[in-house]
């Protein structure tokens, strides 16, 4: 199985912060890596350095066997202009928290914003790609709809129609039920353990011990900007080798 | 406590057996009505001593309302209107990014350009421009006099004063965006210039339009201050023709209509720009 992500010795600083104290971790192609760890522990902010949202300070990151955001010449690593930042990107899907969906436009507007204008598709085509995904997340009906007048849950669907409508090589979510009622979490979820059954690579900053049990081949616990450890879900989830790790578990299960 | 504890407890001796038997009747506000019936009283008396003070003069009113000199003198008040909103916006726009980008130096003249424009009055600033020949006899090997008439004087002055503004206006827009919306729209690969055109602007439009059509209602009674360096606007034209007839009040009366006219169709025209730029705001049904 091929490496899709290479995350190598990745440091990361707000400030005086340390926020990434020397990240390494690797994602096989096809494969679901679900992270957890404490608010605080860099998880979110090291899914945000894998599509070049913040500039690592030391290491490197390639997906797809191409560095993300610099070129490399000999020992120096020179960042890429914006261009070529937004042609990586759309290689990687990213669903956030708080959905992020434009407001101010539909939800059939909103999925084809980027195939039209990042990569020039022919608007009946991206329509018709476009009809398809929301039909996939179970919102054929709510094309014409705005953001506001959908739930959470349908929204944070429609977030993940407008992620996979550029057709991504991987996929990257940053706490995608957090923001929701308890009660739109399952339909959200749902979406995702389909994604995962069809072989997508993901990458899922989450809560949610159950879908990490159930969906995640690999599970990685950070504390304090350092990755404390990785393994399969039994083996993280049910014989933690770390005393953080199991201090994490017993508030969280 | 038990149930029959609770059964127990007497409840308020004015509580009734049944209470849907009851009417609900509302507080009367006598207060309301006599605030409400002074007001009208006081608004009558201005209303007939205005219609039957004589010196108002409504005919003569009637008569030049639509003269030829006035409806040329509102033109320029209009056009002049328009080009300096959209020059002062465009530069407004620009300035605005000025303040917003990486650069400092970009962002240290923009804020400098808002400290002085916004610090001189509009007054001063035309006079100054007016005067500027005794600066620079000549720009452009032309002489300065035949380069900056008055139109021209008026045109440049009101720009620079409406810019210093507009940029203030267009930056409070762009930050009341979500930080999210253009994170989305990095990570979906879009350019800066469509984050910008379709993902910033519309958003900041919402924010924008309220203060801007105060701007543009501001900047068309503004203009009458052009008057003073003689530009044939609105005010202009009223006072030409009283300084020959002697009719203040009347013609003070045609401006005032005027202006109150243009208001009023501005006003309507924003309710639909701002109904315009509040797609997909409204809650779930």
């Amino acid at each position: 199985m091929s490496v899709m992500v290479d995350i190598r010795s990745v440091h990361k600083s707000f400030g005086s912060l340390e926020v990434l104290k020397g990240i390494d971790l690797e994602v096989r192609t096809g494969q679901v890596t679900v992270v957890l760890g404490p608010s605080g522990s860099g998880k979110s902010t090291l899914l945000r350095t894998i599509n070049h949202l913040e500039k690592v300070d030391h290491g490197a990151i390639s997906v797809d066997g191409t560095l993300i955001g610099y070129r490399r010449s000999g020992d120096k690593l020179h960042e890429l202009p914006e261009r070529e930042v937004l042609k990586q990107r759309t290689r990687i899907g990213f669903v956030f928290q708080n959905f992020n969906l434009f407001p101010h436009l539909t939800v059939l507007d909103n999925v084809i914003e980027a195939p039209v204008s990042a990569l020039r598709r022919p608007r009946k085509e991206a329509v018709e790609t476009a009809r398809r995904l929301l039909d996939r997340v179970g919102l054929a009906d709510k094309t014409d709809a705005y953001p506001r007048q959908l739930s959470g849950g349908q929204q944070q669907r429609v977030a993940i129609a407008r992620a996979l409508a550029l057709e991504p090589k991987l996929l990257l979510f940053d706490e995608p039920t957090s923001a929701l009622d308890p009660e739109l979490v399952g339909e959200v979820l749902d979406v995702l353990r389909d994604l995962a059954h069809q072989g997508t690579t993901m990458i899922v900053v989450t809560h949610e011990i159950g879908f990490a049990r159930e969906v995640a081949d690999t599970v990685v616990f950070m504390d304090g900007g350092r990755i404390v450890e990785q393994g399969t879900p039994a083996d993280v989830l049910d014989n933690p080798q770390h005393d953080r790790t199991r201090a994490f578990l017993s508030k969280v299960l | 406590m038990s149930s029959d504890t609770l059964a127990k407890i007497p409840a308020a001796p004015e509580m009734p057996e049944r209470a849907d038997s009851l009417r609900i009747v509302p507080q009367r506000r006598f207060g309301q009505w006599g605030a409400a019936v002074v007001v009208l009283v006081l608004l009558g008396l201005v209303v007939n001593s205005v219609l039957r003070n004589r010196a108002f003069q409504w005919d003569v009113v009637a008569d030049y309302f639509t003269s030829d000199s006035v409806l040329r003198g509102l033109w320029l008040t209009l056009w002049l209107t328009a080009v300096v909103m959209v020059l002062g916006f465009a530069l407004g726009t620009l300035l605005a990014a000025f303040r917003l980008s990486a650069n400092p130096v970009l962002r240290a003249v923009s804020w400098g350009y808002v400290w002085l424009f916004r610090s001189i009055p509009i007054l001063v600033q035309l006079l100054l421009w007016f005067n500027i020949g005794a600066l620079y006899p000549e720009l452009f090997g032309v002489r300065t006099v035949n380069l900056l008439g008055p139109v021209e004087v008026a045109i440049v002055g009101l720009t620079l004063h409406e810019a210093a503004y507009a940029a203030e206006v267009v930056r409070g827009g762009i930050l009341s965006v979500d930080r999210g919306q253009i994170e989305a729209a990095q990570a979906l690969g879009l350019s800066r210039w469509r984050r910008r055109r379709r993902i910033v602007l519309p958003q900041a439009m919402r924010s924008i339009v309220p203060p801007a059509g105060n701007m543009l209602i501001g900047t068309l009674k503004g203009t009458s201050i052009v008057s003073v360096i003689a530009v044939n606007d609105l005010l202009f034209s009223a006072q030409l023709i009283y300084h020959r007839t002697y009719q203040v009040i009347p013609l003070l009366m045609v401006a005032t209509l005027w202006y109150t006219v243009v208001t009023s169709v501005l006003g309507i025209g924003q309710y639909y720009v701002e109904k315009h730029y509040a797609r997909g705001s409204e809650r779930a049904r």
